[in-house]
């Protein structure tokens, strides 16, 4: 900065020019970044927030609440009686707004079978006398159903009203809380098993693309350009091709009684048709075929620029052919494969229109689990919790590729 | 070349935003295939020649998620629905569903007052009003069968004798009922042992004993398909689909009436649609006598007495209301209280 | 490649022979499935799957009745006029702020350039399950599912990172002394805009605006969980058909919309070709 030929005056006058680039700079960025953050940005925030925060039970029954507080969780007695009371009271409230059922719901989910006890208790509370709920409404609830005499019901219902809470993420490990609040492994294994499988998917179909796109990658590169600039259109044509075409290509070709069954048949490889629709082997097939442009346009670039006389120089120097291309013309070629395989796993880790429409319940990715928690259990919390787990590991993928590849230099066709 | 391609874009979409914006419509969701086919034929396009209304006639594959997703988040997207009975009670009870006026119901074509018209049960529940009877069973195909020709809910669960796919749709409803029928439980004592904790272990274990053979679909207007291409060779479907089948494609499918789970189908208006008038009028007409006797199209029986002056005598004998000694009524009331905690169940049994 | 240089040995030659067929094989995996659509949308009966007379080339097993079908079907045309309205407005939003904000990425004067950058890009590498539950969440507050208005914007955010990435690509190497020249010497901000900067980064702008109408023309679950039964596009009924009734009146949808594809590809290889020309021009 120190230019010996400029005034101070100068170099104020050339400070105040970067400064003004920099703000038109910004300037220029600002519109789409504060369109980013609202349209897409803050959805996610929000869904991050729902997956600890989660204030419906305790305002569905406040008083209860308040009153299961005095009461020792570890002691192995029922609640008081004025804390059951004020249950009666709060129970045949939400009956009469038809809300027993949302706190059924959620209490369900610490306790299996407490959605049952609390509708069929409402039930039962719904037409006693206010006054007479409020003396004994609680004998009235024990009376309802013996499950009721069970601490951890009541262990369930105080567990469920606290409003922030890490239970969500548990479930999505796998995990619970014990009565006595140590964190241990559930019975049953479910979403690790599911990142794991969806890891195992898109590692398969990775190792798919990039073993059947080299070829092909390799004899684009190296084709005449005209065949090549011809064949360049039947990969780029799958790309540009719908998802859901290409999704409904697959079904018309593995079901029951498909093609390519028909084909098999016919042939007498196989007598009994082959049940390929709906399973995993479907997810990891119509998904390599969908995701393979992503893997072939990195590597046919890359391939694009390494000379071919290497390669000649090595064979002519007496070579074999084999080890010459592993040792000097595969290493060449690692850029283009790091990015398209990274690529290709970021995509299909996340992926969903396919293996819901082709895997049938073998198929299902981590996915389908969220989006089946949004919208057929209706158990959006832990949606969100697995949503934010799948999100994690998306992001570090998402860091390695741009340190590896850079995102800008991100090939599009 | 830019601006024009601007200008028409820009004219395109305005136009477009002008001939969208006009639609003000009630929007209907029922189950498609050939039952909403019918629907369209006899309820929908005449109420909209007769009204003027426009409906947006939508599936949905049945079922409470959808509905009590968008009551909950306050995204009321349908006006009326078509709900399975056993789905109903709970819809209902759970604030899900506006209360229906059933008093202002018209009468009969034949002058009787509606509340007499209408079978007991089709105004049972004060959200909806009845619209079919129907029932789920399950169904063959000729072609396809290996080990002669299943006829009870037993045969259902044997493999051994009968093998290959069943099809199933995915969800406890029903299944539990038909797992418990096969293992030996009496029809009459179904729902009290489901109401039970070994019960329901007793389910899951019969369903157990074939999941590897399961086929799950998600939506009824799939189970033709599944029993033609040969992706299971029982499947279960609510029976007007596989009359459907047999009738208008000559499939030779072939319908077991054992152990049948038979319910209505009512409609019933959306709680939060700011429609609720226009759902009341459509309903009032759809559920009609006249409409009403056009279900057994699809041997659905009209829960109208007044609709059978309409309806051809030789179809009689195909409705369900033929079949009742061999099946069972659904429980609505045992689903309300149930439906939460054994859909929990049923799904962590399925991903197991 | 067609004549093997001379040393080549037999074997060489026959192991080039192999990968130039298993090339020719990958391409017939790629293009198989998308081409076996087009004949089965004319089946006459209502499955997917061949049937004897179809195989028999006997013409009346074949029929023209799901694509009169589609144009019967009210459900349909609502479909296509929501894809393009979608399609097109969010187009419009993404282009407009994906190019503006490219020119500012590349000026080398923004602070925090290559994080903004991750930032920008995201939508297009988060899951759209998440982002598509986060919307649901976030827009229903906003009172804006199940509109128009949010489909658009939702589409639009979706869209915008290809048009920063082509825009970019189109701005590598464009030297911004000329902007300050051409401001410098008096010219309005707008004019040097559509003058200097405008005729150099078209063929990417326009790219972007295909890559970005494409990713909303084609996009599923976001409308899935956003959109309601007025804003149907192509892909969600598609996708309903398969998942509730199998039947070709959606695999004719699928040849029309690979006819669409198809033709949007050309536009593609075109704006490409002239693209490539224009830089040549440059250097020569």
């Amino acid at each position: 900065m120190s230019n010996p030929e400029l005034t101070q005056d100068e170099i104020r006058q050339a400070d105040r020019n970067i400064r003004r680039r920099k703000w038109l700079a910004i300037m220029f960025v600002a519109p789409l970044l504060l369109f980013i953050f609202v349209t897409f940005v803050a959805p996610i925030g929000t869904m991050l927030y729902r997956s600890f925060y989660h204030p419906t039970v305790a305002e569905l029954i406040p008083d209860t609440l308040t009153q299961l507080d005095e009461w020792s969780e570890e002691s192995g007695d029922l609640p008081p009686p004025a804390a059951l009371n004020a249950f009666a009271v709060e129970l045949q409230a939400l009956a009469a707004e038809r809300l027993s059922g949302k706190l059924a719901e959620e209490v369900n989910r610490g306790y299996p079978g407490a959605s049952s006890l609390i509708k069929s208790t409402a039930r039962a509370v719904r037409r006693v006398d206010l006054a007479e709920l409020q003396s004994s409404g609680g004998q009235l609830v024990l009376d309802a159903n013996k499950k009721w005499s069970d601490v951890n019901v009541w262990r369930a219902m105080k567990k469920s009203g606290s409003v922030f809470k890490d239970d969500f993420y548990l479930t999505a490990l796998d995990l619970e809380r014990s009565p006595q609040g140590e964190i241990i492994q559930r019975d049953t294994q479910i979403y690790l098993d599911l990142y794991w499988k969806s890891l195992k998917i898109a590692f398969y179909i990775t190792v798919l693309t990039a073993i059947i796109g080299f070829p092909l990658a390799w004899y684009l590169a190296n084709a005449p350009s005209r065949i090549a600039n011809t064949l360049m259109i039947f990969v780029l044509l799958p790309f540009w091709t719908s998802l859901l075409v290409r999704t409904t290509a697959w079904i018309a070709l593995l079901q029951t009684n498909g093609v390519v069954n028909s084909i098999l048949m016919s042939l007498h490889i196989t007598d009994e048709p082959l049940e390929m629709l709906y399973t995993q082997f479907a997810t990891v097939i119509a998904m390599t075929h969908i995701l393979m442009p992503f893997m072939i346009l990195p590597l046919y670039s890359v391939m694009k620029g390494i000379d071919p006389s290497y390669f000649r120089a090595a064979l002519s120097l007496g070579a074999k052919p084999i080890p010459a291309f592993i040792r000097i013309y595969m290493p060449m070629t690692i850029p283009g494969l790091s990015a398209g395989a990274l690529l290709v796993f970021i995509i299909s880790i996340g992926y969903y229109i396919t293996p819901a429409l082709v895997g049938g319940t073998d198929g299902q990715m981590i996915s389908n689990i969220i989006a089946f928690h949004m919208q057929s259990s209706n158990n959006w919390e832990l949606a969100a919790a697995l949503g934010s787990l799948l999100l994690l590991l998306i992001t570090l993928l998402y860091w390695l590729y741009d340190r590896l590849v850079g995102i800008s230099n991100l090939k599009l066709g | 070349m830019k601006k024009k391609l601007l200008t028409l874009a820009a004219a395109a979409a305005v136009g477009m935003t002008a001939s969208l914006a006009s639609a003000d419509e009630l929007t209907a969701v029922s189950f498609g295939g050939s039952y909403g086919a019918a629907q369209q034929k006899h309820m929908i396009d005449p109420y909209m020649e007769k009204t003027g209304n426009n409906i947006l006639f939508e599936n949905y594959s049945g079922g409470v998620a959808e509905l009590k997703a968008q009551v909950e988040s306050g995204n009321v997207l349908w006006d009326v629905i078509d709900m399975e009975v056993i789905d109903l009670e709970r819809a209902c009870s759970e604030g899900l569903l506006e209360v229906f006026p059933q008093d202002q119901l018209p009468p009969g074509d034949d002058g009787t007052p509606a509340a007499e018209d209408f079978s007991e049960e089709a105004l049972a529940n004060e959200c909806g009003v009845g619209n079919i009877v129907w029932t789920v069973l399950y169904a063959y195909n000729h072609d396809t069968i290996e080990g002669g020709e299943p006829t009870s809910m037993t045969d259902f669960f044997d493999t051994a004798t009968f093998p290959g796919k069943r099809a199933m749709r995915k969800r406890p409803q029903v299944n539990m009922e038909w797992a418990l029928l096969a293992d030996g439980v009496p029809k009459a004592e179904v729902y009290d042992v489901l109401a039970t904790d070994e019960g329901q272990a007793r389910a899951f274990a019969k369903l157990d004993s074939i999941k590897d053979d399961i086929v799950w679909f998600d939506s009824w207007s799939q189970a033709p398909q599944l029993l033609n291409d040969g992706g299971a060779v029982m499947v279960q479907s609510a029976n007007g689909r596989f009359f459907a089948a047999i009738q208008e494609e000559n499939k030779p499918f072939e319908m077991v009436w054992d152990g049948h789970v038979f319910d209505l189908d009512v409609w019933a208006i959306v709680k939060g649609t700011d429609k609720k008038d226009l759902a009341i009028d459509f309903i009032k007409f759809a559920t009609g006598s006249k409409p009403l006797s056009g279900m057994p199209d699809v041997a659905y029986g009209p829960t109208r007495q007044s609709s059978y002056a309409y309806i051809d005598e030789s179809i009689v004998p195909k409705l369900p209301s033929a079949h009742l000694d061999e099946g069972l009524k659904a429980s609505s009331l045992f689903w309300a209280d149930y439906g939460e905690s054994l859909g929990e169940k049923f799904n962590e049994w399925l991903l197991q | 490649m067609g004549k093997f240089p001379r040393y080549f040995t037999i074997w060489q030659k026959l192991g080039l022979s192999g990968v130039k067929l298993t090339a020719y094989l990958v391409l017939l995996f790629l293009m198989a499935p998308i081409l076996v659509i087009i004949p089965l949308s004319f089946n006459a009966e209502p499955y997917f799957t061949f049937t004897e007379g179809m195989l028999a080339l006997d013409p009346s097993a074949y029929s023209m009745k799901w694509y009169e079908e589609i144009l019967a079907d009210q459900k349909w045309i609502l479909a296509i006029k929501n894809s393009f309205y979608i399609g097109l407005m969010a187009t419009l939003i993404a282009t407009v702020l994906g190019t503006t904000a490219a020119i500012g990425l590349t000026s080398g004067q923004m602070p925090f350039q290559r994080m903004i950058m991750a930032l920008l890009l995201s939508p297009m590498i988060v899951p759209l399950i998440i982002t598509a539950a986060g919307m649901f969440f976030f827009y229903t507050q906003l009172d804006i599912a199940g509109s128009y208005m949010g489909v658009i914007l939702a589409h639009a955010a979706l869209g915008t990172p290809f048009v920063v990435i082509t825009v970019n690509a189109a701005l590598a190497g464009f030297d911004y002394s000329l902007v300050r020249a051409s401001l410098g010497m008096g010219a309005k901000p707008v004019y040097t805009f559509f003058k200097v900067i405008m005729p150099l980064i078209r063929p990417g702008v326009i790219s972007g605006a295909l890559f970005a109408f494409v990713t909303s023309f084609d996009e599923v679950i976001v409308v899935l969980f956003l959109a309601g039964p007025e804003q149907r596009t192509i892909p969600r009924q598609m996708f309903s058909g398969l998942r509730e009734e199998i039947n070709p009146t959606i695999l004719a949808v699928a040849t029309l919309l690979v006819i669409i594809s198809g033709l949007l590809l050309l536009t593609m290889e075109y704006l490409r070709a002239r693209g490539e020309k224009m830089r040549a021009g440059d250097v020569d």
